[in-house]
């Protein structure tokens, strides 16, 4: 009768898998959720012109994991494609340039699907291309095109709610427009860790008073130890209170006051000790003109909560959005949203602080909850999704894009006109409009190799017609971008689409996972000057 | 959609005539070589400015090399070299697009350099598998341009300070070497153009990579508040005591899942939340995300200086604007300046350095302080005052005699305000020249 004793290999709990292995770097920055959305997208590449700056955008986006892709282009793949296009190679001469390069991509990424059209020599069509191949997350379209294929873009994407990108790369300049269907609100907007830190110091409730008043009722009686472990929060708090006594009950609140009581908490801090200062102190001293000021409201929070959304259907996040309106109209702040910035402390005094206003979190939540429920279409929301609302309620954004104004661009034209009036001095870089405009009078012409910069310049005047009353300095830049527009002869620099396939990418994630903030809606790349410019159009 | 249709190319092509028509191939890049623009350099488009740019030879090294080596390829660079000691690792798949799952293991240099010499023909890119620090000057002074997308500070400084000692020894105008540098960190990153001696070099714009502030150790050691502090713990505490395994590999799933047990039973005891395997792995190997379409961008912007360097074909970063920053959290934002000059720069100034200090500290403070300092970045810093030795890391018997300096104050040694002080660490092949100014008392 022997026992046979085996022994349990150890189990790696909490190691990676394969996957989270390839995808660390990445998930560092938009986690499970937003690679789920990555995986489950379908991007439509509308190929044309020299064909480089599509192909780059999607290889930045079959690396990241998108679930497909897929590429609609007629054109056959020629030797000058081989001197731009990194995803073709001679084997490919001759033959369908979007299965070439689809063959090319799906390489890099076992895991993403492609797609090509047309096939086995057929005609291009795109309607079929549009009706029977999609649905699509985004779709995103090289210029130079025909208007009649734009129009079938713009009025797919329209129908079915999905974002259109157009971008165009030709010689040093290029540019990107992102047309969204509707309004694009933000929750996970990634701010800055330093920009979250929210204390309340001049709102506290029950549970943070009496937890900061038991630990100062004594304060000068406590040891050197003790006194040097006061976390600064309950050091703000203790000489608010002291303040308050000898002010009237109010706090400090213009700039003057707030140095006062900065210079208040400095004094108060122990020099007689071997270290001649005390760090939590320190540390409540540089706090004071940070997080001694009432909550105010975002800008951006104002916008979502202005917005007018009486459309039938309602998605999530404005009901959680209404909410989160009615929280702020009833108490005069937004939800807590519970972190609590690292400081000197004892270990258990800090979770204690920590707890106290991760519960008041959980309360300021569970208030929106409530109404999120007596809303209508409420009931099948998820709490996790109001608790994420509630902890990024001071920074949600929304993207409201006002489509198709016609007037727009020549507001825009007579800002960055009088922007060139100040650039002439040197104050500010000189715009990048004239390049949007010079790419913008050549988006439909197939190849500007027999154009004039005069014809360029004229179609510019049409768009804009302000541009024939400047100076001969502001004029001399639409010049300017006209010939260095004729002088890439529509073909594109391999670096310029790179850098271009990077961003259209990047803006591209950013939509898809719902996370971090997309440009709205043109941004304008000069690489002559090495520089971008964001305008909305 | 392009002019050309399906139906045209099967005639245009027959089986046999796949090979390529290198003038038409390069069609594109030729355009705006040959045509110079409104921005363009007088000797643009001539054909000294052609001829000069066959010759070129170029080094590319680091991070972004699979970007810089595809960017530098299809600008018509001929001659490359690539610098890369790593081997592929399969968290580097999400971006560094050369490589495969079955290349794993291998050396980067060697499967991206070949990758693109089979893609690109006519190219020539020779790897090599080593540290940039391996190489002496001789070396270097055979490329016109090198391009980095290194990701360590250190590896930059290293190679900044020798283009700049080639460039201060050199007679001619080929000594000087610019240096292309690129870095990103998630959705950020930075693409600058060094010429060494003219412009604002890597150790003038040190104090824009200012290092994270460390934990002291009090907190590691006796009141840890953050699943961080835990880790940390098990990182430098726990594994000494304990020495689980003869030496500590960062890449091993098995020490790593060591620590993430003994930071969590650690996180535990004190309450603490968020301890994780991933966290684990970030806090101990230092991880910055990373993703492809940063690393497109940065390495695009780096690729097309060295193209308008290499052609003359527009103006490039350098004596004016020489610094372009790029932010995608929050929409796009760039920001290109001119980074001046630092006339106390202890790589490209005549001046020592100002160097605030306490007249009480030790020196062994002052040593310590060297490494955290924004302006000094030194973690083994050995110290001489003219002709006295304060402290020497190497060799250990100089060490021994010095190290009793260690807890003496600077007043103690006799080191008066203003004094300059030199300090040498191995990381870099020159001298930082200090001058120590001591704080007023209060
Ligand atoms: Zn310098």
């Amino acid at each position: 009768m022997t026992e046979v004793i085996t022994q349990t290999p150890p189990i790696l709990t909490g190691a990676p898998s394969d996957k989270e292995r390839k995808y660390d770097r990445q998930l560092r920055l938009w986690a499970a959720s937003g690679q789920a959305a990555l995986e489950s997208s379908h991007i439509l590449l509308v190929n044309s012109g020299t064909g480089t700056v599509g192909i780059e955008t999607l290889k930045n986006l079959v690396l990241p994991g998108i679930g497909k892709f897929t590429i609609a282009d007629d054109a056959i793949v020629r030797d000058s494609d081989l001197g731009v296009n990194f995803f073709l190679d001679e084997d490919g001469l001759g033959k369908s340039r979007a299965q070439h390069c689809t063959e090319l991509l799906v390489e890099l990424n076992p895991e993403v699907q492609g797609d090509w059209f047309p096939k086995n020599g057929e005609p291009l069509s795109l309607p079929d291309v549009l009706g029977n191949e999609g649905p699509y997350t985004a779709v995103l379209y090289a210029l130079p095109v025909h208007p009649r294929c734009e129009l079938l873009l713009q009025e797919y994407c329209n129908q079915n709610k999905t974002p259109l990108i157009a971008v165009h790369s030709t010689g040093f300049y290029a540019d990107f427009k992102i047309t969204f269907p509707g309004p694009f609100p933000v929750v996970e907007t990634h701010p800055d860790v330093t920009a979250t830190t929210d204390l309340r110091l001049l709102s506290p409730w029950d549970e943070l008073i009496d937890f900061a008043r038991g630990m100062t009722k004594d304060i000068d009686s406590l040891d050197n130890h003790e006194h040097g472990h006061l976390p600064f929060v309950v050091i703000l708090l203790h000489y608010l209170d002291v303040w308050k006594a000898t002010h009237n009950s109010a706090y400090p609140s213009t700039y003057a006051e707030k140095v006062a009581f900065r210079k208040m908490v400095s004094e108060a801090a122990r020099t007689d000790n071997p270290e001649g200062g005390e760090e939590n102190f320190d540390e409540a001293v540089a706090a004071v003109l940070k997080t001694v000021s009432p909550p105010s409201l975002p800008g951006d929070v104002k916008e979502v909560f202005a917005y007018e959304h009486d459309s039938p259907i309602r998605s999530s996040f404005w009901i959680i959005a209404d909410a989160v309106k009615e929280f702020y109209e009833k108490h005069g702040c937004l939800p807590l949203p519970g972190g609590l910035p690292d400081m000197k402390a004892q270990s258990s005094v800090y979770i204690q602080l920590q707890n106290i206003y991760k519960r008041k979190a959980r309360r300021d939540a569970a208030e929106v909850f409530e109404s999120v429920r007596r809303a209508s279409g409420g009931d099948a929301i998820d709490p996790a999704e109001v608790d994420l609302f509630c902890k990024n309620a001071a920074f949600v954004k929304l993207i409201n894009p006002k489509n198709n104004d016609p007037e727009r661009l020549l507001e825009v034209a007579d800002e960055e006109l009088a922007n060139d009036e100040m650039a002439k001095e040197g104050i500010m870089p000189p715009s990048l409009f004239p390049i949007y405009l010079a790419l913008r009078a050549t988006a439909y012409t197939p190849s500007v190799e027999t154009s004039f910069p005069e014809d360029i310049l004229k179609d510019m005047m049409t768009l804009v017609p302000q541009l024939g009353d400047q100076e001969p300095y502001a004029h001399e830049r639409y010049e300017q971008a006209a010939q260095e527009v004729i002088r890439g002869a529509s073909g594109e620099l391999h670096n310029v689409s790179a850098v271009m396939g990077g961003m259209v990418a990047q803006e591209m994630i950013k939509i898809i996972t719902k996370q971090y903030i997309p440009i709205n809606n043109t941004c304008i790349f000069d690489g002559i000057g090495s520089r971008c410019q964001v305008l909305r159009l | 959609m392009s002019d050309v249709t399906m139906a045209e190319a099967t005639s245009a092509y027959t089986p046999e005539s796949t090979r390529v028509d290198e003038t038409k191939r390069w069609t594109y890049v030729d355009n705006i070589r040959t045509n110079p623009g409104p921005f363009s350099d007088p000797i643009a488009g001539t054909q000294e400015a052609i001829e000069q740019f066959d010759k070129i030879k170029v080094l590319g090294a680091g991070g972004l090399g699979c970007e810089i080596l595809k960017n530098l390829a299809m600008s018509k660079f001929r001659d490359i070299h690539v610098i890369d000691m790593d081997t592929i690792d399969v968290s580097n798949l999400n971006r560094q697009f050369l490589f495969r799952k079955d290349d794993v293991g291998k050396f980067k240099a060697e499967v991206a350099a070949a990758f693109v010499m089979r893609r690109v023909k006519g190219v020539d890119i020779t790897p090599h598998n080593c540290r940039i620090q391996d190489f002496d000057a001789e070396f270097y002074k055979q490329f016109q341009f090198v391009i980095c997308g290194l990701d360590s500070i250190e590896a930059r400084r290293w190679i900044n300070a020798m283009l700049v000692s080639i460039a201060e020894e050199g007679e001619d105008a080929d000594s000087l070497i610019p240096m292309i540098d690129g870095g990103t960190e998630g959705f950020k990153g930075q693409a600058r153009v060094i010429v060494p001696t003219i412009t604002s070099c890597i150790e003038c714009q040190l104090d824009m990579h200012a290092p994270r502030a460390a934990v002291p150790l009090c907190t590691i050691a006796s009141i840890p508040r953050q699943p961080e502090h835990c880790i940390e713990w098990a990182h430098v505490i726990a594994w000494d005591q304990e020495k689980p395994f003869p030496q500590l590999d960062k890449d091993d799933p098995e020490h790593i899942t060591w620590l993430y047990q003994k930071a969590l039973s650690r996180a535990q005891e004190f309450k603490i939340e968020g301890v994780t395997y991933s966290l684990t792995q970030g806090v101990v190997k230092n991880i910055i995300p990373a993703i492809a379409s940063t690393n497109a961008i940065i390495s695009g912007a780096c690729c097309n200086e060295a193209f308008k360097l290499a052609t003359s074909a527009a103006p490039p970063l350098g004596i004016e604007d020489n610094y372009m920053m790029y932010s995608g959290n929050d929409s796009i934002y760039t920001y290109t300046f001119k980074h001046e000059k630092k006339p106390d720069c202890p790589v490209c100034g005549q001046l020592s350095r100002p160097l605030q200090v306490n007249p009480r500290m030790t020196l062994q403070d002052l040593v310590d302080s060297l490494a955290v300092r924004p302006e000094a970045q030194l973690k083994k810093p050995s110290i001489r005052a003219e002709s006295k030795t304060l402290y020497m890391q190497f060799p250990p018997s100089l060490e021994e005699q010095t190290r009793a300096n260690l807890d003496k104050t600077l007043l103690d040694l006799g080191l008066e305000d203003g004094q300059n002080v030199v300090v040498t660490d191995p990381a870099y092949p020159l001298e930082f020249n200090f001058s120590l100014q001591f704080k007023k008392e209060v």
